[in-house]
Order: C-alpha cells, then sequence, then structure tokens
C-alpha cells in the first residue's frame, strides 16, 4: 500500500501529507504558546496521531459529521476548520471558533459539521448515536464518525451507544485511536482485550482493526465502513493503532513509558513515512521543503491573529447560556 | 371547560406539539408499546408509528445522550424517564452535555430538549424510587426546570417547554398522574418563569410546587376557618423563577413560608429566601420559614414516609406558630 504508483495516486499523498504536515505545526506552536503561557487550561496533543485523523476524515463527505473528543485540533485542522480561528481560540480570544467559550477541548463548527470538542471521556459516544440517528431519521444519506480513546471504551456511554447504533442500524463509524495510554494508565492494565474492535462482535456488528502510521490505509479502511453505514447496514466498530510522541496533555511529562519505547514509536512517524512514499515517487525534496514553510507562514499568522486579536467583551459573559426562542 | 387528568393533560400536549411539528419525537423506556409506565403515552404508538414514539433499551445515559445528539442537527426530542430517579445515571448527558452544549459552541448548538418524567415522592417506594429533583436540576446554568401541579398547567407548561430552544428538565409528579382538573379547551400556552397565585390571602405567602401544594391547599382552607388568610403561590416554573411574583406577594403579607417536597440542605427554598430576605428584607415581620422533607433517605413503612414529609398539619401548626 506504502508506496504510490500512479501521478493521481502521489498527488493525493501529497494533499494528506499536508494536512498532516498542518497539525503538526500547529500542535508545535500550540505547544510553545502553552508553554509561554499564552494557552491556558489543558491542551492534547495530537502529535504522532495525524494519520488518523487525516485519514479518517479525508473518507467523508461535506455532509458527513464528526464528532471528536478533548483531543481535537487535528480533527478540526483535517476537517478544514479555519487555524486562525483555532489558535485564537486556544488564545481565549473572541475571534475564536467558539469565541473564547470552549478553549482546547470544545471546537465546534456547524457549517462544517464539526460537532465538538467534548471534554468528559466517552460522554460524546451516545451523542454520535444521536447524530447518526438524526440522520437515520430524516433519511438525509449522512454518516457520523466519532472519535474517541481506548480509554473510552471502558465507560458506560460507550457501551450504550454501540448498543443502541447496533439495535438501530445507525450510520456511525466509531474509531478508536488506540494510543495505547489512557492518561498514565497503560491499555494492559485498564481493557480486558487487547483490541477493542473485538467488542464489536458482543453488539453483532461490523469491526476492523488496522495500523494508524499510513494515512492512506487508514482513509480506505474508514471509506470501507463510511460506505457500509451510508448502505443503512449499520455501525462499524474500528480499532486503529497509533501513538502519541507527546505526553497527555501539556502538563503531563509521560514518565510512565519509556525513552526506548517513544523511540521505536518514532520510527514509525506517519509524517516521515508519507514523506519517503512521495520521495520514493520522485516527488523533489525541496518541493515538501517549500510546502513545509508555506505551512509555518500559515501556522505564524494564526499566532499572530490570535496575539493580536482583542479578548470577548465581559457583556458576552451570559451571552449563550440560553439560546433564544425565536 | 374540560375535566382531564393530569396524565390526561400531558397527553393531550405532546400529541397536539407532534401533529403539528415533524421534528418532535418522543424516546424512553416503555414509551411505545407499553403505552407508558404511568400511560403517560397511552395510544401514541398507534397515532404516530414506531419511528416517532421509540421505545428504548435501559439505558438512560445512551438514550439521553441520543436525543441531545439528535437535537444538535435540530430535531426536537422529547425524552421520558420512567422516574426521575433513573436520570442519575444520564445526569453526565444533562449537565455535561444538554445545559453547556449551546454556551461552549458560542450559540452554535442549541439543545431543544425536554426530559420529563415521573418524580417526587409517594406510593410508598423506599430510598431509591422517592425523591425529588428540582434543588439538583435548578442548580444548572443552561436548563429550565418546571414541576406543575394542575392539569392545566401541565398542558400549557409542556406545550411550552417543547418549543423552547433550550433543554427542558419538565418533573411531573408521580402521584398526581390521576388527579384531575379543569383544562380549557383549545390551544394555550403557559410561559415559563411565571408562576400562579392558586389562593389569595392577606397575612402570609405560603411559596410552594408540585405535589407539595397537595398539602398546602386544605391547610390554607382550614386555616381560613380559622380567621388566618394565607396566599397561596404556586411557582410551577422553577427555573426560570418568577422572582416579581414572590416578592410582590411578600410585600403584601409579610410573612413567608416555603413548603417543598425535597430536601432542606441546599434546597431550592433556600434560594427562595434568600431572594426574600435581599430584595424584600424591609417588608419582613418574622424570619422566614420552610417545611421540608425530613432530612433522610425515604423510609418505607407507612407512617415513616408519612411523618417523613411535610403535611397538612405541619403546615397548620407551623402558620399558627407565625401568625401569633
Amino acid at each position: 500500500m506504502s508506496q504510490p504508483k500512479t501521478k493521481k495516486e502521489t498527488e493525493d499523498l501529497l494533499e494528506l501529507y499536508r494536512q498532516m504536515l498542518l497539525i503538526r505545526r500547529f500542535e508545535e506552536a500550540s505547544a510553545k504558546a502553552y508553554s509561554m503561557g499564552k494557552i491556558g487550561g489543558f491542551c492534547h496533543l495530537y502529535i504522532g496521531q495525524e494519520a488518523v485523523g487525516v485519514g479518517a476524515i479525508s473518507a467523508l463527505e461535506q455532509k458527513d459529521y464528526i464528532v471528536s473528543t478533548y483531543r481535537d485540533h487535528g480533527h478540526a485542522l483535517a476537517r478544514g476548520l479555519e487555524p486562525k480561528a483555532l489558535m485564537a481560540e486556544l488564545y481565549g480570544k473572541k475571534t475564536g471558533i467558539v469565541s473564547g467559550n470552549g478553549g482546547s477541548m470544545h471546537f465546534f463548527d456547524k457549517k462544517k459539521n464539526f460537532m465538538g470538542g467534548h471534554g468528559i471521556v466517552g460522554g460524546h459516544i451516545s451523542l454520535a448515536a444521536g447524530i447518526a440517528y438524526a440522520s437515520k431519521y430524516r433519511e438525509d444519506g449522512a454518516v457520523t464518525l466519532c472519535f474517541f480513546g481506548e480509554g473510552a471504551a471502558n465507560i458506560g456511554s460507550f457501551h450504550e451507544g454501540m448498543n443502541l447504533a447496533a439495535i438501530w442500524k445507525l450510520p456511525l463509524v466509531m474509531i478508536c485511536e488506540n494510543n495505547h495510554y489512557a492518561m498514565g494508565t497503560p491499555e494492559y492494565r485498564a481493557l480486558s482485550v487487547k483490541d477493542v474492535s473485538v467488542r464489536a462482535t458482543a453488539y453483532d456488528i461490523a469491526r476492523d482493526h488496522i495500523e494508524g502510521d499510513e494515512v492512506r490505509k487508514v482513509r480506505d479502511h474508514v471509506k470501507v465502513a463510511v460506505e457500509r453505514a451510508r448502505r443503512g447496514e449499520g455501525p462499524t466498530l474500528m480499532e486503529i493503532s497509533t501513538y502519541r510522541f507527546r505526553g497527555h496533555s501539556m502538563s503531563d511529562p509521560a514518565k510512565y513509558r519509556t525513552k526506548e519505547e517513544l523511540e521505536k514509536y518514532k520510527q514509525g512517524d506517519p509524517l516521515i513515512k508519507a514523506e519517503k512514499d512521495l520521495l520514493s515517487a520522485g516527488w523533489a525534496q525541496e518541493e515538501l521543503t517549500k510546502m513545509d514553510e508555506t505551512i509555518l507562514k500559515t501556522v505564524e499568522e494564526s499566532v499572530d491573529f490570535a496575539e493580536k486579536s482583542e479578548e470577548p467583551p465581559l457583556g458576552w459573559l451570559y451571552k449563550h447560556v440560553y439560546a433564544e426562542n425565536v | 371547560m374540560a375535566v382531564l387528568t393530569y396524565r390526561e393533560a400531558l397527553n393531550r400536549a405532546m400529541t397536539e406539539e407532534m401533529e403539528k411539528d415533524p421534528n418532535i419525537f418522543l424516546m424512553g423506556e416503555e414509551v411505545g408499546h407499553y403505552e407508558g409506565a404511568y400511560k403517560v403515552s397511552q395510544g401514541m404508538l398507534a397515532k404516530f408509528g414506531e419511528k416517532r414514539v421509540i421505545d428504548t433499551p435501559i439505558s438512560e445515559n445512551g438514550f439521553a445522550g441520543v436525543g441531545i445528539g439528535a437535537a444538535m442537527v435540530g430535531l426536537r426530542p422529547i425524552i421520558e424517564f420512567m422516574t426521575w430517579n433513573f436520570s442519575l445515571v444520564a445526569i453526565d448527558q444533562i449537565i455535561n452535555s444538554a445545559a453547556k452544549m449551546n454556551y461552549m459552541s458560542a450559540g452554535q448548538f442549541p439543545i431543544p430538549i425536554v426530559f420529563r418524567g415521573a418524580g417526587g415522592a409517594g406510593g410508598r417506594l423506599a430510598a431509591q424510587h422517592s425523591q425529588s429533583f428540582e434543588s439538583w436540576y435548578a442548580h444548572i446554568p443552561g436548563l429550565k426546570v418546571l414541576a406543575p401541579y394542575t392539569p392545566s398547567d401541565a398542558y400549557g407548561l409542556l406545550k411550552t417547554s417543547i418549543r423552547d430552544n433550550n433543554p427542558t428538565i419538565f418533573i411531573e409528579s408521580e402521584v398526581l398522574y390521576g388527579s384531575k382538573g379543569e383544562v380549557p379547551e383549545g390551544e394555550f400556552l403557559i410561559p415559563m418563569g411565571k408562576s400562579d397565585i392558586k389562593r389569595e390571602g392577606t397575612q402570609l405567602t405560603i411559596v410552594s410546587w408540585s405535589r407539595a401544594l397537595m398539602y398546602v391547599l386544605p391547610a390554607a382552607e382550614k386555616l381560613a376557618k380559622e380567621g388566618i388568610s394565607v396566599e397561596v403561590i404556586d411557582l410551577r416554573s422553577i427555573r426560570p423563577l418568577d422572582e416579581e411574583g414572590i416578592l410582590a406577594s411578600v410585600r403584601k403579607t409579610n410573612k413567608v413560608l416555603i413548603v417543598e417536597e425535597g430536601w432542606n440542605v441546599a434546597g431550592f427554598g433556600a434560594q427562595v429566601a434568600y431572594l426574600i430576605q435581599k430584595e424584600a428584607f424591609d417588608y419582613l415581620d418574622s424570619p422566614i420559614e420552610r417545611i421540608t422533607q425530613e432530612d433522610v433517605p425515604m423510609p418505607y413503612a407507612a407512617n415513616l414516609e408519612k411523618s417523613s414529609l411535610p403535611s397538612e398539619e405541619k403546615i397548620i401548626k407551623k402558620v399558627r406558630e407565625m401568625i401569633k
């Protein structure tokens, strides 16, 4: 799979690589801003997991929905949310994607069917089932993609959501991004099964399990599940194995894992893999460097935009507690 | 004017709203084929079909979340909890998702959902099935909390709740389902945040709501025979709260007793008392008093259950003390 064979395949990989690189650079800039005290709260970075979000989301159509976790920066960028608005949100500015009401864990963009950024582990799984339920109710042909971590696979909302999605055959694709640690707890101490997708058998739904280091492979597998959902054949539970190179959040030095382990996984860095594939398909290194420079500029502009943006006016404190009745 | 039971009034409200708007559906345990554990949804499956009257497995957290997700994309779910006691396993969804979604998303995702079902104490159901949660939900910004007493209020407020673009906690009293009352013909709505004076009086105000009024109103009647004139305010809407309505009555009578079925500590009556002392302190002729459920889980034994709840006798005794 890894080597693109035709020009079209190469260009396709190039676009996916560009999206992954944008996430990587955005996250590096976020880490820097966080260290400088510009970003508050929790900040969970996606570095190392880019191929999962980019691959999976590229399998969707515009009408489809995405429900994300507290580690939502990568998913949001992969869906094409504006980096400036996202960085401004991290800064808590008026110009942020949710006007400074959400911060890192609560990105939402209705126009792009990006249904949040949810901070309670696994709580969003039944919401995703509800969005998929609405698609079935309205027969709008949309599919809902829900990301969650392996830690969320142990909470009640996961099991209830799975069972409801299964009995109602909802157009839902559940992607467990197994990065092997639920905060500091390694999977072997928390999961009764090594592969979360095995739990699909308990609900008699389709399952899939892949490594998440090759972006095009992720997309191809997710596409199968998305098409199955669109045909009305019900949900799929996928596990995509991945690894975060940083701690659980910016405040986590990740002392629960060895340097050797981290180094081993860094060999499988999805960006390096994609880069190698592009180079061996004949793409020039300097083209890639130029792309990186453009992306770095985009990210710098987003930081600059966030820096210069105003804080939300104090008069907005009570805005949006209640929706207006029109 | 038609005389309806509380459950018939609720049924009529839901049926009329669902006839008008195809985005509304009813979901919960036993709401369809069983026609509701308390028969509130009687006949609705036959009328609307399985697509719009949906039986769920026992998974409150799951189907509360499904309702919220569906509301995010513009449907208008009515989620029935068989009893509010079971809402506790869904409380994460109600608080962390429903109440906060509009705020977290800066107004992009309002959640037009009604959570409704049987609440309150009664029927010798003991500790886990017999308790009032108005104070719990009223604590949360983003939620609206309603607790009607009469069939007419139940009808008018449920219709308003269904049309509201915010998550509404609609607590029906389990012991009131069979109670009857006049419900005006034709459609009407009752606004949230509007209390109702269920009885006019001059010497003392009793602020109460929901089933506690079953004790308050006959007590006021008996007190009238002794020559004590009590005004009875039914809040109906806990959040938003009719602050002006309460204060106007206090300014008139100068004495206040708050009677609620829930517990005393951090109970909603404490909030009402705070409001009154802050805004109408100069009008008070005596300390604000409260009668609540005793500070214990609900006992099963009939005599203990009765003694733990507000009662006519307790109210009469307290009012007499306050009027002296």
